[in-house]
């Protein structure tokens, strides 16, 4: 049955509609006009030409990046996910209610500071003369090139979506029905087989919701490649800034957007599907 | 303040409406006692309306600058060509982008009489660009040199007097280059023996492009302004393509072991200079800040600004500094009778930063884009 409208209903929903409206769908369909845009001498001039997009397109500058940042974001998801699993397994399982609610409130601190600040902070970790390399001078050891590698950059992606993958991951753990992990064991089912045969498939909802921020995330950062990274090698954030920095290119800075954006959708409903394959409600 | 001050210490409604109604009254209290500063908006790079330039001038004259900052010509002609017309009074601009400013009807034109221009050095009484058949668009007010940053630990100045340091093996990912096209491509253009580095054919442009390429194996990484100055400041870059003393100036007044050299190949001049913002109601005004920053007094703050330093064109405003700051003076080669900034233009070494005259700048930037990513 249908619910008809009652402004007690429209009350909640139109704000948010109307937010979406204005600050996403509007904002979108004004980058999809402006990539068809041209510039000439330094001014955009309101057009409909598919110049921009055959340029970028054709550009092998734009499809190294693309890859680069493809594979860099789909590192950095599995690495994350991989590494905030055991963590959020711990949470979950082996502490006590109040452990866990200190454990929750930990991973929220790293919210509290700008990202900026704490990637700017990991190069006094990682620079030549920093605190690491000083460390492993201590044993005669080093200094090893850290700064300005993509390991770098990797730190840096951590940094951003490590907390709230485990928090994501956490959520869909703390719910699992705690009957069936009894079960597994009392049928003989070790404990290492049970995390894979019992708990990641009735986890697998949240894990990839999870592995999907991470990558969504990872995908368009600009801090970490710039500041941990050296900007190198070049990725589709750093290709933006560089387009709109020379000539006044926003139409071809929006071919990029828009092609990030087309492709993090396609990423996203993939995952979702992968996400929910197999339930049936 | 004062609703802080009340939120703090136990809030009721009553000291909520006497707070707000203090808070509200406040600005007609100091209406009535002091007039009201006129506001001036200036689009500029970072500093140029900092207290420690534009104080003096904002006592003086009970003004108060509005800045909104830029980085990059790019970024201003953007900020600029989205505003409406008389959205800033004063613009200051890099001077090869006057010529934009001007082609696109965005600022005003001035009268030579109202400016200094006898005090300046011969060179900068018609910088190019600044002048269109005759009439006057544009006053400059300071420039600097581009040439070999480097680590004063890490290299000798013997060893940063030619660009081919770049390539030197010790230095492999330690290259770091600003990451803008403009400079650094001029600098390996000087490299390759262009006389004019920015006016060059096809073929130098190829030999231009092949040279920066074999860098790339050197370089450790590409810096906006704040990543060039952590880069250099911890070490972890030695050596800076596209910089000069702008960048290494400020370390080192702050204690880097960081200077900048000018290479044999020679070095590029970056030049700023103020213009007035197409329709501003307060052209007086605007006309007035342009005649104090190009005066003596003015060129001597202008010159030992906090942001960057740079050297300055007015040849009284290198008196004034000498006689206040000559250490800053002597630092940036502005003392009068002995080896300096002017001798230097004069023996040929320095070439005017430009937007390149052969190749479309589209072509340039695609080339860097392209070098990034190798």
């Amino acid at each position: 049955m249908r619910k008809t409208l009652s402004l007690y209903g429209l009350t909640f929903s139109l704000p948010l509609l109307i937010w979406q409206l204005l600050f996403f769908v509007f904002p979108l369909v004004f980058l999809v006009a402006l990539s068809f845009w041209t510039v000439k001498n330094f001014r955009m001039q309101v057009d409909f030409d598919s110049v921009n997009w055959v340029t970028m397109y054709g550009r092998s500058v734009f499809w190294k990046a693309y890859g680069t940042t493809f594979a860099l974001a789909a590192a950095a998801s599995v690495l994350v996910s991989a590494l905030a699993f055991p963590c959020s397994y711990a949470i979950s399982f082996k502490l006590s209610e109040t452990a866990r609610r200190w454990a929750v409130f930990l991973m929220v601190i790293p919210f509290f500071t700008s990202y900026l600040v704490r990637v700017y902070s990991w190069q006094i970790f990682l620079s030549d003369a920093g605190i690491i390399n000083v460390m492993l001078g201590w044993i005669g050891l080093g200094p090893y090139a850290l700064l300005n590698t993509v390991g770098a950059t990797m730190i840096g992606y951590l940094t951003l979506t490590f907390p709230l993958v485990v928090l994501l991951q956490l959520f869909s753990l703390v719910f699992i029905d705690r009957t069936l992990i009894e079960a597994a064991h009392n049928l003989r089912c070790g404990r290492l087989r049970t995390v894979f045969a019992v708990i990641i498939p009735s986890a697998r909802v949240g894990l990839v919701i999870a592995a999907l921020f991470a990558f969504i995330l990872s995908f368009g950062d600009f801090v970490s490649p710039i500041y941990l990274g050296g900007g190198d090698p070049t990725t589709l954030s750093i290709l933006i800034t560089d387009t709109t920095k020379s000539g006044q290119q926003w139409p071809r800075a929006a071919v990029i957007a828009l092609t990030m954006i087309g492709t993090l959708l396609v990423v996203a409903f993939a995952a979702v599907r992968f996400a929910y394959k197999g339930r049936t409600k | 303040m004062q609703q802080n001050a009340g939120l703090t210490i136990g809030l009721t409604r009553r000291s909520l409406l006497a707070t707000g109604a203090a808070a509200l009254a406040t600005p007609m209290l100091s209406r009535r006692a002091f007039a009201e500063p006129t506001e001036l908006t200036m689009l500029a790079w970072y500093g140029h309306a900092e207290p420690d330039v534009v104080a003096e001038f904002e006592a003086e004259n009970n003004v108060k600058f509005i800045p909104k900052y830029y980085t990059g010509g790019d970024n201003m002609l953007g900020l600029i060509s989205q505003s409406p017309a008389g959205t800033y009074d004063v613009i200051l601009s890099d001077a090869e982008y006057v010529q934009q400013l001007n082609a696109a009807g965005y600022i005003e034109q001035l009268d030579p009489a109202d400016y200094a221009f006898d005090e300046f050095f011969p060179e900068f009484q018609q910088f190019p660009g600044h002048w269109a058949d005759g009439a006057l668009y544009s006053v400059i007010t300071r420039f600097g040199f581009l040439g070999v940053a480097y680590n004063t630990d890490a290299l000798t100045e013997a060893e940063a007097s030619s660009y081919n340091v770049f390539w030197n093996e010790a230095l492999t990912g330690k290259v770091g280059h600003f990451d803008w096209h403009l400079p650094n491509l001029g600098q390996m253009s000087l490299l390759n023996g262009n006389a004019s580095p920015y006016d060059i054919d096809e073929a130098a442009w190829a030999g231009v492009q092949d040279k920066t390429m074999s860098l790339r194996p050197q370089v450790g990484g590409f810096f906006d302004y704040g990543g060039t100055f952590s880069s250099l400041n911890d070490g972890q870059m030695l050596a800076f393509c596209g910089i000069g003393d702008w960048i290494t100036g400020v370390l080192e007044k702050n204690g880097a072991k960081v200077r900048s050299a000018i290479p044999e190949e020679g070095g590029l001049q970056w030049t700023e200079s103020f213009s007035i913002g197409k329709g501003s109601q307060k052209q007086d005004l605007a006309k007035k800040w342009i005649q104090y920053i190009t005066s003596a007094k003015g060129q001597a703050k202008s010159a030992n600004m906090a942001a960057y330093p740079a050297i300055v064109p007015n040849q009284k405003g290198w008196d004034v500094l000498n006689a206040e700051n000559p250490d800053e003076a002597k630092r940036q080669g502005m003392v009068p009778g002995q080896s300096n900034a002017m001798d230097l233009i004069r023996s040929g070494r320095i070439k005017y930063r430009q937007l390149p005259l052969q190749q479309d700048l589209e072509a340039w930037n695609d080339f860097w884009s392209e070098y990034k990513g190798a």
